[in-house]
């Protein structure tokens, strides 16, 4: 292994969080009372010097906590967790900004820390005059930035408007000049948070591209947040698993991936138990899911939807099929169980119990959220099921194809590539 | 490789003064900024920094000169006095308020970037410093429009330059620090600015301030300051108390010693407290 560049022994950190009382009305002279006791025990802490904390309880909370591990110069380690699971308080300790409360973290090299897209920038200044700012402010120095100033500003393409002051850009023009800046430091161990949400898609491939070259070129160590776990596994090589403040999992990236994701499809609702229905149908299960070896959901997978039941007594004319919603609700698809039927006639299906599934084909799908919505009745009579077994899942492309193009920030809903061929012409 | 940080709670960061030299192309880069920003979108442009002293100087000349009957001795013009006065006065109190609202007024620096803190007051000083050198421009015009030769004291000027940059810097960084965890002292820079002003000898001269009141007085480091000015510009006709700004220079120190000292102390908790 390379030599170890960051060090993170036992690291914790602890914010104090205020909340006000369990909500029972007070009479106003409680309230005076109240306000003239917060009067004095404040002015008992800004005279201790303690700090100041809205609301009548007070709870210590732990936004990291016992976190070891290890980084590899030269590694590009990304870390994943969902909200308020403690990543950018990692990143901020890790880059100085806020003090640990408890553990040791050793670092060789310089850090330069990219917790949001245009740090400083001053929308009163130009554009030229905001490179030279920001710049500094990452800790370039003047004659760095002089040098690398024209590659800076060929990187954004907004050199028509560099002696206009940013806050008349539109907001991709800021992004992009505000990302190239960035992506021009030259710091030993480079630390980025989840700035990638912004700007354009193939904006966002440059910037990527960037980060890659400079840490396989030349040895830098790059620590990545985000939520795009597309991003994550096209450039990191390790990966960080924070799960409330605590290190869940270390290792590559498609097994911390993997992980993450499994554990995701447990909390949305893939999985439908109960009873429903009426006289003619009852339902009581219905799910979906990818494989039956494992959890998750991968665009390069196929995914089934399921759905169990009985029919109570014969129905003509039975309806059972599903819409596919996409995150935005946006009606993707719309399909029955006799779909395939060449035979147009209606018939009467039999009573008995069933168990109806649907693949929807690997590459189909790209990633995101999506909602299963059954619809059971009778034709031109009644519905039966409507939204009383939903199911939602969320998808995510960590191996399929369509990931050089980052297909789902420009908002495609589906993978869908027709069969490509290719002729070769001789010039 | 060569550089190699460790991270404890509660532990000062060694190299903390080597990594404000480090950094030190962010000073000039704020004080730039600020400078630059101040006058974006105004049609006099840099000229306010010497039309804003130029009127105040008019107005104190007409209430206390002219209404009031204020004399400036020893045959001393007394707007030029008065000027002398309010140059540091003006460059103390711009670079004080300005200071102590620096932190929270570059919030988003502070959260999102690690550098030594400590520039960004220091830079607000400096901007003041600035805007203080355009003026004296000014009245060093002023002065030959008078036809006053500037006495051959004027060489310790740089010092007295420095104790109010000093004054101004110290009493910044303590209330700047405490400012972000209490927003109260944001009520209560623009008091002790006022208050300062009547407790200074700008419009009068300290001979003005009863005799027993003196050392009291002179705990105001501001008044050995334009004292000091004016010694400098008109020579020894008016010497000052030397106690008197020995005084105020050590209230200085104190107030140096006191600013950097919470600042320190502060520092790593600023980007959770603001």
């Amino acid at each position: 292994m390379s030599e170890t560049v960051i060090k993170v022994e036992n690291l914790g950190k602890k914010y104090i969080i205020g909340h006000q009382g369990k909500g029972s009305y007070k009479t106003f002279r409680e309230q005076v009372v109240d306000g003239v006791k917060g009067f004095f025990s404040k002015t008992g802490g800004l005279i201790s010097g303690k700090q100041m904390v809205d609301g009548d309880e007070v709870e210590e909370f732990w936004a990291l906590q016992g976190l070891n591990f290890e980084i590899g110069q030269g590694e590009r380690v990304g870390i994943i967790g969902r909200n308020g699971a403690g990543k950018s308080t990692l990143l901020k300790v890790l880059s100085r900004i806020t003090e640990p409360s408890t553990g040791k973290i050793s670092i060789k090299g310089r850090v330069a820390s990219l917790l949001e897209v245009g740090t400083g920038f001053h929308p009163e200044l130009t554009g030229r005059e905001n490179i030279y700012l920001n710049g500094a402010i990452m800790g370039m120095s003047r004659a760095e930035i002089k040098r690398k100033f024209d590659e800076i500003v060929d990187f954004s393409g907004v050199e028509k408007f560099l002696d206009t002051p940013v806050k008349r850009y539109s907001s991709g023009m800021y992004v992009r000049l505000a990302f190239s800046v960035a992506a021009h430091l030259e710091p030993e161990i480079l630390v980025v948070d989840e700035v990638l949400a912004v700007g354009d898609a193939e904006f966002q491939k440059k910037c990527l591209g960037k980060m890659k070259d400079v840490s396989s070129n030349e040895g830098r160590t790059v620590l990545f947040v985000s939520h795009n776990l597309m991003a994550l596994s096209s450039l990191c090589s390790k990966g960080i698993y924070l799960k409330n403040g605590q290190l869940q999992l270390q290792g590559g990236i498609e097994e911390v991936l993997s992980t993450y994701t499994k554990e995701g499809a447990h909390s949305s609702q893939n999985e439908w138990k109960g009873e429903a229905g009426d006289e003619h149908v009852k339902v009581y299960s219905a799910r979906a899911f990818s494989n039956e070896a494992e959890f998750g959901f991968f665009t390069h997978k196929d995914i089934i939807v399921e759905i169990e039941g009985e029919l109570l007594k014969p129905v003509y004319g039975l309806i059972l099929g599903f819409t596919l919603w996409s995150q935005f609700d946006y009606q993707l698809a719309y399909t029955l169980f006799d779909d395939a039927d060449p035979d147009p006639e209606i018939r009467t299906q039999a009573p008995g119990a069933f168990k109806k599934r649907f693949v929807i084909p690997a590459n189909t799908l790209a990633s995101g959220s999506y909602r299963v919505q059954f619809d059971i009745g009778i034709h031109n009579q009644k519905r039966i099921i409507n939204n009383e077994c939903d199911l939602e899942f969320s998808v995510e492309n960590i191996a399929g194809i369509g990931r050089k193009y980052l297909t789902e920030m420009k908002g495609s809903k589906s993978l869908f590539r027709p069969g490509w061929s290719a002729e070769k012409f001789n010039p | 490789m060569s550089f190699e940080i460790h991270i404890e709670p509660g532990r000062s960061e060694k190299n903390y003064w080597k990594d404000l030299w480090r950094y030190r192309e962010l000073f000039y880069i704020l004080s730039w900024r600020d400078l630059k920003v101040r006058y974006k979108q105004t049609v006099m442009g840099v000229a306010w920094s010497v039309i804003r002293p130029l009127l105040t100087v008019a107005i104190f000349t007409i209430v206390f000169s002219v209404i009031g009957k204020f004399e400036a001795p020893f045959g001393i013009n007394y707007s030029l006095v008065v000027f002398a006065g309010l140059l540091p006065w003006q460059f103390f109190a711009s670079g004080l308020t300005e200071a102590s609202n620096s932190l929270i007024g570059n919030e988003r620096l502070i959260s999102k970037v690690y550098f030594p803190r400590m520039i960004i007051p220091a830079a607000s000083v400096i901007t003041s410093l600035v805007d203080f050198l355009i003026s004296f421009v000014l009245m060093l015009l002023l002065m030959a429009f008078y036809r006053t030769v500037p006495a051959w004291q004027i060489v310790f000027l740089p010092f007295f330059i420095l104790v109010a940059f000093m004054a101004s810097f110290g009493a910044g960084l303590w209330l700047t620090a405490l400012n972000v965890k209490y927003r109260d002292f944001k009520h209560v820079v623009p008091f002790i600015v006022q208050l300062g002003f009547y407790a200074s000898p700008v419009p009068y001269m300290t001979n003005l301030v009863p005799e027993k009141y003196r050392l009291l007085y002179h705990l105001n480091p501001m008044v050995g300051v334009i004292d000091g000015f004016r010694w400098c510009l008109f020579g020894d006709k008016m010497t000052p108390d030397w106690n008197g700004v020995l005084l105020s220079i050590g209230v200085t120190v104190f107030l140096v010693i006191l600013g950097i000292r919470t600042f320190r102390r502060m520092e790593k908790s600023f980007a959770d407290l603001i």
